[in-house]
């Protein structure tokens, strides 16, 4: 079985988000990591292939830096690594990101691709059903839980509410949640072996079937009007209410000001 | 890629989601949305509707102030799936040519969104809090011609820590899935009617079609504090394990869980898994009350992360109120169960309405 | 001279720092309190490899560097010094003395068992009458037709009990040399569960609480003749190399508790505020702080720079790297001394209590300056070199 889990670098944002004096992010400041629900799905394929023996590849795209998450995935136990950068592909919205992807994937064999359901710097959730739909591949978002019998996948769909228990024949695209599992962590040897090891990089000309109308900022349908960094949040409001109802009856305003009730 | 005869396109269309034969919130939300963009261009608000016997739907759909009805109905349709629902909507697209289509973010929209905005050949913004209308570039640049009555989608990046706004220019429709609880539905008009169409493009499986096996709903079971939604945690200020009932009471008006510092576990009155804090676990929710405690940075180091924190606490020095964004100081005992209450009444209105 | 780490050991210290924080921290301060030996952690570790670093592939090991084996030590050191020595004391006192000294059939029996992690080892030359003084060694082994003898005891065992393979060092004889009588003094390997071996008392300990400290018992204690390491007469030279070696993990966990606790102080004076203020808008902390953080600096060095000289003498045996063990120990130990001492002092009064962590840091870094060498035999070391 050959499986190929699309991951992508991202800045991390669990030990706190890092501010410039200006009160905009500081992204240097912040590690760069393999997005969180990505590293999830690549667990569950080096789970099947503990399992069954399948032969894991990871593919990124990105900044030629984002190489190191490729390394990580190596030192995890992935098999091979396919990073794409090239770039005339910068600055790609979920549409180009994913064309791109599916060109790339275009190039190679496969039973079973994973991606995350989303990254932590975009939060779309996008680009793994559409890379589905670019293959023509069924898509099982959100999956919980995942397993394979014979030339079918057996998912647990997560759902607000509920999940569904799907079935899916191979080949198909599934998008894993952090929750699946706990990723393993890189050995010490493993990360010796991936930093030796080649990684295989593909720039605009190796894109299967893919115009260039679809690629990067100007393939991009979604164009950026405005953005605008969060400034810090300090104290809040503070008060001293007349009576508990009082003090109850602000909290009570403030959430309905919020949407919240 | 661009969308050719853009001005062909017109309307604004909502995909209706229902779960088991129910509207979900959501779609009204986005009716009520829909129906202000839909002002501002001068055009109607449609629901697409799509499911098998949900007819009975659309009056509903009528009242939250759809003024057309898009009905899609055959047993395939029956339980969610990414490809007959995928289908339908993009058939829906592809036949009526909306210029805008909302979507809400939800397990179903997040799927269905990406799809068919990737089979219909258009952009999509993902999770939008704001949706207006306006003109792109936002101001005129000279020697870009600037585009009126485009549709602007706002949203949040970065775990919440930037904003964007963003058009979908030159493809149509242009599409957004939109945050449940963020929109506001209108006063549903007793007695609406709409215009219902049914359509149906034809359900053939093919490869993209899964089996569902099984469909399991969801028993309450505790909840890992780390994945709650709201957190309503207590601390030394609460006094005794007994009093932490006032706190499960404010938990159960909002859907929240309980949560605690670590002097409440040290002192026996809550178990190890729900500390929050250095020493336990450190949680990002988008409510978090801090209620009684003081706010050591052990605490704060936990929880600092959450969206909106409302603290009280009758020490007015407390070092929580550094943190919180809404801080009131006074006897908890007495705020926390009026604050419960002001919570049932105002919950109670709303759905009264 | 390049001072910058290379992707792999950047790579290596996150994955340390990853596990440390995520495996090892939340444990520590139980694991010092109920004085326990974390086992679970051990066998998460024995997973991903971390009980066998420096040791080749073909011996199960990890094929990494000593360097990599001083960051690990270092980044468990940092949140729990007890996990720290237990890697350490594996490694550096039980693997390496068999992968230098050992016979091809002794590396194969032994050590890919030891190097996954599914054994512990251990190591045994300190003695009630002799510890700085190796010639003061009781233990002794008598052959037997086919079989070493050993009698007497060894004590403050580090993973003591918790360990399946020892190596342990006793006298074998009596030499004459420069017209002087001299103990003769062998290496063995004992397993754990050899007739006549048994445990003593477990030893109460200020710090580390909860690394396993045994003493070692031997009452005719029969083991097969193969199981000597090294050349009869060699035990000496043995037990001094693997010291060497030794001395670089415990230069490693002293240099990961004083990162500890400076970090930990670093966070604790930004936000503890007095007279209105944050601590460290203080120049007396500020001051403190640049102090801490330079030694700290400079001990790093030191130890990298021993770990390096070690994997140099991998390719080069003629090279020695007993003076850079020795000063990376000795100055490294003094460090996490004063740098802890410093950060309870910085903590004020909840520097003395248990449920800062600094407390366990100020009573974990003592031992650094006392086993494996004590810091005045570090001196010793280093002087004779000088003055040789």
């Amino acid at each position: 079985m050959k499986i190929v889990v699309c991951i992508k670098q991202v800045p991390d944002t669990k030990g706190g988000v890092k501010f410039n004096p200006d009160g905009t992010l500081d992204r240097g400041a912040m590690l760069a990591i393999m997005n969180p629900d990505d590293k999830a799905g690549l667990e569950a394929a080096l789970k099947l292939k503990d399992e069954f023996g399948a032969e894991v590849t990871v593919l990124t795209m990105g900044l030629p830096k984002a190489a190191d998450a490729l390394r990580e995935a190596l030192a995890m136990g992935a098999d091979n690594a396919i990073l794409v950068t090239d770039r005339v592909l910068g600055g790609a919205d979920t549409w180009a990101t994913s064309t791109t992807i599916a060109g790339a994937l275009r190039n190679i064999d496969y039973d079973l691709i994973i991606t995350g359901r989303q990254a932590i710097d975009g939060d779309t959730a996008q680009v793994g059903p559409q890379i589905a739909e670019h293959l023509g591949l069924p898509v099982i978002s959100y999956a919980q839980d995942i397993k394979v019998e014979g030339d079918k996948v057996i998912v647990q769909r997560q759902y607000d509410d509920r999940y569904h228990v799907v079935e899916a024949k191979m080949p198909c695209l599934i998008t894993a949640l952090s929750e699946l599992n706990k990723p393993r962590y890189m050995t010490p040897g493993g990360i010796f072996d991936a930093c030796k090891a080649e990684i295989t990089t593909w720039g605009r000309a190796d894109l299967k079937d893919v115009d260039d109308s679809n690629l990067g900022l100007k393939g991009s349908p979604t164009k950026i009007a405005k953005a605008s960094d969060k400034v810090r949040k300090g104290a809040g409001e503070k008060i001293v209410p007349d009576s508990p109802e009082d003090g109850a009856a602000y909290i009570v305003a403030k959430f309905k000001e919020k949407h919240i009730i | 890629m661009v969308t050719n005869n853009i001005e062909e396109y017109k309307g604004v269309y909502v995909f209706a989601q229902q779960v088991d034969n129910e509207i979900s919130g959501i779609a009204l939300e986005l009716l009520g949305k829909g129906k202000e963009l839909a002002a501002k261009l001068e055009t109607e608000v449609t629901a697409v509707l799509i499911g098998y016997n949900v007819k009975g739907l659309a009056d509903k759909l009528a009242e939250y102030g759809a003024d057309k009805v898009i009905l899609v109905d055959d047993p395939e349709l029956e339980t969610y799936r990414t490809e007959p629902y995928a289908h339908a909507l993009a058939s829906v697209i592809e036949k009526y040519k909306p210029e805008i289509v909302l979507v809400g973010a939800t397990a179903i929209g997040r799927d269905l969104g990406p799809t068919v905005s990737a089979r219909v050949q258009t952009g999509l913004t993902a999770d939008c809090t704001v949706l207006e209308i306006g003109d792109f570039p936002l101001v005129a640049i000279p020697g870009q011609e600037q585009k009126h009555n485009q549709l602007l989608m706002t949203r949040p990046a970065f775990g919440g820590n930037t904003i964007a706004t963003i058009a979908c220019p030159d493809n149509r429709p242009q599409m957004a899935t939109v945050r449940p609880g963020v929109m506001q539905k209108i006063a549903p008009i007793a007695g609406a009617k709409a215009v219902i169409e049914e359509y149906n493009p034809g359900f053939t499986p093919n490869n993209k079609y899964v089996t569902i096996k099984e469909v399991v709903k969801a028993v309450s079971d505790t909840v890992d504090i780390m994945d709650a939604k709201i957190l309503v945690s207590g601390g030394r200020g609460v006094g005794s394990a007994e009093n932490f009932k006032i706190l499960e009471d404010l938990a159960e008006v909002l859907g929240g869980t309980v949560s605690c510092s670590r002097a409440v576990v040290d002192n026996g009155w809550k178990p190890k898994d729900l500390q929050v804090g250095q020493t336990g676990k450190t949680v990002r929710p988008q409510i978090y009350f801090a209620i009684g405690i003081s706010g050591a940075i052990q605490h704060v180091a936990g929880m600092e992360e959450s969206d909106l924190i409302v603290a009280i606490n009758k020490d007015e020095t407390a070092p929580i109120f550094d943190v919180a964004d809404y801080g009131i100081v006074g006897d908890l005992n007495k705020i926390v169960p009026a604050l419960t209450e002001q919570l049932k009444a105002a919950k109670a209105e709303k759905a009264a309405n | 001279m390049d001072f910058t780490l290379s992707k792999e050991h950047e790579m290596a210290r996150q994955l340390f720092k990853e596990f440390a924080e995520n495996e090892v921290k939340p444990l520590a301060q139980e694991v010092d309190e109920t004085e326990t030996f974390p086992r679970e952690t051990v066998e998460k570790m024995a997973k991903y490899g971390f009980m066998g670093i420096p040791v080749p592939k073909e011996y199960g090991g990890q094929g990494c560097d000593t360097l990599t084996y001083a960051m690990c030590v270092e980044e468990l050191s940092k949140v729990c010094a007890t996990t720290g020595v237990i890697v350490s004391a594996h490694t550096s006192l039980c693997i390496d003395p068999i992968m230098t000294f050992g016979t091809e059939e002794q590396k194969q029996k032994y050590v890919p068992d030891l190097a996954s992690g599914r054994k512990i080892g251990a190591f045994g030359l300190t003695e009630p009458g002799a510890g700085t003084d190796a010639q003061g060694q009781q233990t002794k082994a008598v052959l037997d037709g086919d079989e070493w003898v050993i009698n007497g005891s060894k004590c403050f065992i580090t993973n003591g009990k918790e360990a399946d393979v020892y190596i342990v060092i006793a006298v074998t004889g009596i030499v004459e040399k420069r017209g002087r009588k001299m103990k003769e003094i062998s290496s063995f390997i004992v397993e754990k569960g050899t007739p006549g071996f048994t445990f003593g008392t477990k030893e109460k300990k200020m710090g580390i609480k909860g690394s396993s400290t045994y003493e070692l018992i031997f009452t005719d204690c029969r083991i097969p003749k193969e199981n000597m390491l090294g050349k009869q007469g060699a035990g000496f030279k043995i037990a001094m190399h693997t010291l060497d070696g030794g001395r670089i993990g415990i230069a490693s966990q002293a240099l990961g508790i004083a990162e500890g606790a400076l970090e930990r102080t670093v966070a604790y004076t930004k936000e503890r505020k007095q007279f209105g203020k944050s601590i460290s808008g203080f120049q007396n902390t500020q001051f403190q702080l640049a102090d801490m953080a330079t030694k700290v600096e400079a001990a790093k060095m030191l130890v990298y720079k021993a770990a390096r000289k070690k994997d140099e003498y991998k390719t080069n045996p003629k090279i020695s790297y007993s003076v850079e063990a020795a000063m990376a120990k000795l100055y490294a130990a003094e460090v996490a001394m004063e740098v802890t001492t410093k950060a309870v002092q910085l903590h004020g009064g909840y520097g003395y209590i248990r449920e800062y962590e600094v407390e366990r840091m100020m009573r974990d870094a003592k031992i650094t300056e006392i086993y494996e060498g004590t810091s005045e035999v570090q001196r010793m070391v280093i002087s004779a070199d000088l003055l040789k």
